[in-house]
């Protein structure tokens, strides 16, 4: 107990130290909270390159309100428990407002701290209600789960796809059965039906989906509903077709991605359908200039959490912008600030054109796509 | 002999209400930073958990891997009580008094239960069984989903729309998402009680006949069957007072965060309390308590150190075991230190 007091207030020295120095020249303190280490890290990796290209891109235009921007992010481990020791960490540091964090059990425990201290937190990528319902300091850059699963059943629909629907999903994982739920209660209002029963998988089963994909044959369904990340799906695909079943596949935002996967045939990916409010392929301006920045720099084609986190930091610099608060101004007073700012903002961003409400939802248009010669192609 | 464990003992106590005072002191002087205050809590359930698993593996000499799973079964039990009592008993100490009685106790039989048949096995075997139990404790609740609406309780183990529910209702446990929501009732003070409360009932049991009793089973079993212990008995006694203080340390756990998830107590987390209680000494109850301080503090202090943190960490983690237990090592250390710290070292043997 000793060393650990010794070592408690070594920590104290040191940060009092560095919060000095900081505070010599101010600047907005954005934090970002995500898994950058284990399973989860392609996500939170994604995430944290994306905002450093955005903070790096507006500080050299010259800052916001005349400061510059400082992003600090730290790793969570996709662990709740970790997630709040990194956020109890940033503000150690001095944190002024939160981009984070990236995945949503983490969010969901952070977010009540985020409230209780009153401190701005936008989310890129936590998609959940709960994500960012503690709070009316909380906002959300993608869409939320609901939104999701009620376009895509909506899309299958109207656009007369299928009678007959499965879906795969998994149910340990906040994002996947959110959308799961929505998509299932706006079926009842839609022409199709959904079959095969309850075809669930778990984050310690995401290796083999033969019994899920042989139940979703067995129930002649013509659509497969897919509303998880592409990882797994490139593996659904894979033993798909080793099975001969061929439906069609539909995807949402978590699919972007799927043609970056290392060793996969993207051939097997042909005719799959998403909707997301991301390509990487995008022929605007913005887009592209993103994507070739991204790619020198970290070597890889940006996924949807990359362009959410990128949209984040503009939607931060907008919402700093139209208060007009000062970088010296304490993290309630910034988060007062942006909590009004945020529902008046209208930003331009790589994911579509975003506004806010006041309860933290994004709305946004988001696009159908369709995988055709191995790139997406508008619908 | 009797004042010397005495006064072991109450260096032990002592240590833990210096740092609670020392903690006191800095948080009223606005010394502590955040991380320190977010941490003050989960140092205590680690505290806790290693002193619990300690009673096993050191004093009983069985080798558990599922503690996790205790800790499961406490956290979501005391959760899931708070959840159904926020509106009811709003005195915040009260409710979190209670819901810390149901998760031990709640955890106390799920020990009995899983005691039975795994006492039966010995050593390695026993190790595995135990690791088993962990994981179904764990996949087990990761299938229940418990909602409430104005009929009452409505249970599935599928999914949340054939439970029927009223749209009105509220989802208490949702699957592998586990409870969302928990009032954050856990403060450093009912924590340090809690990591007394435990060292009390640990080191009494300890040094009663009970204990004297379990630590001859484990010091050679056939001679104390023969002098008539009731082996089962005092095997399964150690093992339900384990299993119901990893339940109390999981209702610690449970009501610091708002989101509880049953993948968070897999078997990682059984060997991280096993790690502590290795490192800290297996049978030295204080160890324990300073080694799940110090591996639970230690990853976060390595922040700055941003993506080599982890890998910082167990070669931190390698050399501290090298240097508390390598026989050449404690060698080195009663030569040179022991001038210094000749008490220090002796207890800690």
């Amino acid at each position: 107990m000793k060393k650990f007091v010794k070592a408690a207030s070594a920590v104290l020295a040191a940060s009092m130290v560095l919060s000095t120095t900081a505070f010599a020249d101010a600047t907005y303190k954005i934090g970002g909270i995500g898994p950058v280490t284990g399973p989860a890290s392609a996500y939170g990796t994604a995430v944290m390159n994306a905002a450093q290209i955005a903070v790096d891109e507006i500080n050299e235009a010259g800052g916001v309100n005349g400061y510059q921007l400082e992003f600090n992010p730290q790793d969570d481990e996709h662990d709740a428990e970790k997630s709040v020791n990194a956020y109890n960490t940033l503000k150690d540091w001095g944190m002024q407002m939160l981009l984070g964090t990236v995945t949503t059990n983490p969010c969901i425990a952070v977010s009540a701290e985020a409230a209780a201290d009153n401190l701005f937190l936008l989310t890129p990528s936590a998609s959940s209600e709960q994500a960012i319902s503690a709070g009316d300091n909380e906002f959300q850059v993608c869409f939320t789960d609901p939104a999701q699963g009620t376009a895509s059943a909506q899309y299958i629909g109207e656009h007369e796809l299928a009678s007959k629907v499965a879906v795969i999903y998994n149910s340990s994982d906040a994002y996947s059965a959110g959308i799961y739920a929505t998509f299932r209660a706006e079926a009842e209002n839609q022409p199709f039906e959904i079959v095969g029963g309850d075809l669930a998988f778990t984050d310690d089963s995401k290796t083999d989906f033969s019994a899920q994909i042989q139940a979703a044959k067995d129930a002649g369904a013509e659509l497969v509903f897919m509303p998880f990340y592409y990882n797994e799906a490139s593996i659904v695909f894979t033993q798909a077709a080793s099975m001969d079943y061929s439906p069609i596949w539909f995807g949402v935002d978590g699919m972007d991605g799927i043609l970056t996967v290392e060793g996969f045939d993207t051939s097997l990916a042909e005719g799959v359908m998403l909707l997301t409010p991301f390509s990487a392929d995008a022929e605007d301006d913005l887009t592209k200039n993103f994507v070739a920045k991204y790619q020198e720099q970290f070597g890889e084609v940006p996924n949807q959490f990359a362009a959410d986190a990128y949209d984040g930091i503009y939607a931060l610099k907008a919402g700093l912008e139209k208060s007009g608060v000062s970088a010296e101004a304490d993290f309630t007073e910034i988060s007062d600030a942006l909590k009004a700012a945020f529902t008046e903002i209208e930003v331009e961003g790589l994911t579509g054109v975003m506004t806010w409400t006041a309860d933290g939802h994004v709305s946004k248009t988001p696009k159908a796509v369709v995988i055709e010669n191995g790139a997406y192609k508008g619908l | 002999m009797k004042d010397k464990t005495l006064k072991s003992n109450l260096i032990t106590y002592g240590m833990v209400i210096a740092a609670y005072i020392v903690v006191q002191i800095l948080l009223t002087t606005g010394n502590l930073s955040s991380l320190f205050k977010g941490l003050l809590v989960p140092l205590c359930v680690y505290a806790v958990l290693a002193v619990s698993l300690n009673l096993v593996v050191g004093i009983s000499g069985e080798l558990s891997l599922g503690h996790a799973g205790f800790m499961c079964v406490g956290a979501f039990a005391s959760a899931f009580f708070s959840k159904c009592m926020q509106n009811i008993i709003t005195i915040s100490g009260l409710r979190f008094f209670l819901a810390i009685l149901v998760g031990a106790a709640v955890a106390a039989v799920f020990g009995v239960l899983i005691g039975i048949p795994v006492l039966r096995l010995r050593g390695d075997y026993l190790a595995i069984v135990t690791l088993a139990f962990g994981e179904i404790i764990k996949n087990v609740i990761n299938i229940f989903y418990i909602g409430i609406d104005s009929n009452g309780f409505h249970m599935s183990i599928t999914d949340q729309f054939s439970m029927g529910m009223e749209p009105t209702g509220t989802m208490i446990i949702t699957g592998p998402q586990g409870i969302t929501g928990t009032p954050k009732d856990s403060t450093f003070t009912a924590g340090i009680i809690l990591v007394l409360i435990t060292l009390f009932i640990v080191l009494n049991l300890i040094n009663s006949r009970d204990g004297r009793a379990i630590k001859s089973i484990r010091d050679n079993r056939i001679a104390a069957e023969s002098i008539g212990i009731n082996i089962t008995k005092y095997k399964l006694m150690a093992f339900t007072v384990s299993a119901a203080l990893a339940g109390a340390a999981g209702a610690l756990y449970a009501h610091n965060l708002a989101a509880l998830q049953a993948s968070k107590f897999n078997f990682n987390t059984s060997i991280l309390v096993l790690v502590f209680v290795v490192l800290g000494g297996i049978g030295n109850i204080r160890g324990s308590v300073i080694a799940a301080v110090i591996l639970t503090a230690l990853p976060e202090m390595l922040r700055f150190l941003s993506d080599y943190r982890m890998l910082i960490y167990a070669i931190v983690l390698i050399v501290m075991m090298l240097f508390n237990w390598a026989p050449k090592a404690l060698e080195w250390r009663e030569r040179y230190l022991g001038r210094f710290f000749k008490k220090t070292v002796k207890e800690g043997k």
